[in-house]
């Protein structure tokens, strides 16, 4: 399939997702639509028949509060069906906000404390590496997560270890919950930072999966390093309102934002061909 | 075994099962030569992780070595193993259902120059309150072997605490540890339950109050969580207890044994610890002195419920 045809069903899936459950984590879940299209749709060797697949690739989400993005994915490949999916946040749901190795199918790792995330892909790919294995991890952190410490602990145990078949994606959308990145605790320039870490890293327009791709690809080549891809984003990306919202990160929409939620819904239905 | 130190049981216990199982691997956080575990890196090889002085990465790539199959035997002294990376315990590695070994050394005030930033007499209280998660104070070689390897092959996280230096022996090898506790010592007139380096002062004040004519069986409660509670019941039921362990009274052993013996069979209680106190510097002996952790701390708290 064509794969933005893939990522505006991803993002339609997850916009209905959090329309239905009435609030939620909408700007960081959007900035990563294309991302997950392009490892979903065309890179990993992941499908729900090859769960057990030793081979098979993995995936983990660090900034777990963008669950609903990955859980529209996973619905997409099959892993579970469409009322699995509406049951986000529901009580006793398997579908929590942020993802749960044993709760839901085709999740690989349990996230949501910022930082553990990234720690335990890096784990997974010291795993693969030990049992001699050629399949990738892959990892997506965000802007705001790299915040915390122990995203440079994992960093630099990657970076040492040689693990050449993990590629981290760095989510930069510039906000985070409280602001702006440059105003709460300033990045500087994520790409230095991860060549001075001993990552091969270069930025690319998080919004673009032919760009996305041609990426991965060049990570691929890469031996003896990990690869750190900095995608240029935008937080509530895809969905023009969304976009210009300042606040943005968790949203509780007011009556012209449940307005123009739906509508952006119906335009996204319109463009993947389905009934809104 | 009896010469052993606890560091070479871990060494060796681990090399057997590494032999049997190409699953076992074994994390580090740059206290290998603390651990004296060397002979590891030698044999593992790639199996043999040093993490640097990273903790919480140390679990997090051991919960990522446990989601591809691996069964990883983490190290580091207690507080890191604990209060440092706790979050990452608890998220990474038990909220996540992942199989892992913690092997948290130098307890309480075992840990003697080192002082009280690294003198964890908190650090059972916080791994109790992980859902579903095995806690054990190992006190002789021999157990702690059998610890281990049961831990290899049961599922779910694990935390051992233990010191690092030659324990006293206490076994001979032959002993089932599977109850979690050992009767080292009959008596009819009420409970020591202890763990860890405390054992061998319980035994020394149950010696001492058979002296003054007084009975009291002396058990080593080594599994401090799942809890073996019909036997502590069943010592509510013969008369007092004394709870006596190298960690804060809130929390730890005498706590857990205060929690079965309040709801199934109340009983009056002394529970022998750390109280509300940090750690310092010290020679063990000194410390235990200090903190209220002798032979005559504990048979005057029972012949105090005995009155």
């Amino acid at each position: 399939m064509d794969t933005q045809k893939f990522a505006d069903q991803i993002r339609y899936y997850t916009m209905k997702e959090l329309d239905n459950l009435g609030f939620g984590h909408f700007g960081g879940s959007l900035s990563i639509v294309e991302t997950l299209a392009v490892l979903y749709g065309k890179v990993m060797n992941v499908s729900p028949e090859k769960k057990d697949d030793p081979d098979r690739d993995y995936f983990v989400l660090s900034k777990g509060h963008a669950g609903p993005a990955l859980y529209a994915t996973l619905f997409l490949k099959g892993y579970f069906d469409e009322a699995f999916l509406f049951n986000l946040n529901q009580n006793g749901t398997n579908l929590p906000s942020h993802p749960d190795r044993i709760k839901t199918p085709g999740v690989d790792m349990t996230t949501g404390s910022l930082g553990q995330g990234i720690s335990a892909a890096t784990g997974i790919a010291k795993g693969n590496q030990l049992l001699g294995k050629e399949n990738f991890t892959f990892a997506i952190v965000g802007d705001g997560e790299l915040n915390e410490g122990q995203c440079w602990e994992a960093f630099q145990f990657a970076a040492h270890q040689k693990l050449d078949h993990l590629i981290v994606f760095i989510d930069d959308n510039k906000k985070q919950l409280d602001g702006y990145t440059t105003d709460i605790c300033d990045p500087f320039d994520f790409v230095e930072k991860m060549q001075a870490f001993g990552f091969n890293s270069w930025r690319v327009d998080g919004g673009n999966v032919d760009a996305i791709e041609a990426a991965i690809d060049q990570a691929k080549e890469i031996k003896g390093k990990p690869a750190a891809i900095v995608l240029d984003t935008v937080k509530g990306q895809g969905v023009p309102y969304l976009e210009e919202l300042a606040d943005n990160h968790h949203i509780r929409p007011d009556e012209a934002a449940k307005t123009a939620i739906k509508k952006a819904i119906v335009t996204l239905a319109e463009k993947i061909e389905v009934n809104s | 075994m009896k010469n052993l130190e606890m560091r070479q049981v871990y060494t060796k216990t681990i090399l057997a099962l590494a032999e049997k199982d190409q699953k076992v691997v074994v994390l580090e956080a740059d206290l290998a030569s603390s651990m004296g575990t060397s002979k590891l890196k030698e044999q593992l090889g790639k199996s043999y992780i040093n993490v640097g002085i990273m903790e919480a990465e140390e679990m997090g790539v051991a919960a990522g070595l446990a989601v591809t199959g691996f069964t990883p035997f983490i190290h580091t002294f207690a507080p890191f193993a604990t209060r440092r990376s706790f979050d990452q315990v608890f998220l990474s590695l038990g909220y996540a259902k992942n199989h892992a070994v913690i092997v948290g050394t130098d307890p309480g005030v075992t840990a003697e120059m080192n002082g009280g930033t690294h003198m964890p007499f908190e650090d059972v209280a916080l791994m109790r309150v992980i859902p579903g998660n095995h806690i054990y104070e190992v006190s002789d070689p021999y157990q702690f072997k059998a610890i281990l390897e049961y831990a290899h092959t049961a599922k779910g996280l694990f935390y051992i605490r233990t010191i690092r230096k030659q324990a006293t022996s206490l076994y001979k090898g032959e002993e089932d540890f599977s109850k979690g506790y050992v009767k080292l010592k009959e008596g009819t007139a009420g409970t020591i339950f202890a763990s860890g380096i405390m054992v061998e002062e319980a035994l020394q004040a149950a010696t001492d109050l058979e002296r003054l004519g007084i009975s009291v069986q002396v058990i080593d409660l080594f599994r401090i969580k799942p809890m073996n509670e019909e036997i502590v019941i069943e010592a509510a039921k013969m008369g007092p207890i004394v709870t006596a362990e190298n960690h804060n009274v809130i929390g730890g052993l005498g706590s857990a044994v205060a929690e079965i013996v309040t709801e199934n069979h109340p009983v009056k209680m002394k529970r022998i610890g750390v109280k509300e106190q940090f750690g310092q510097v010290g020679k063990l002996e000194y410390l235990k002195e200090v903190y209220g952790l002798k032979a005559a701390d504990i048979s005057k708290a029972m012949v105090g419920l005995l009155e």
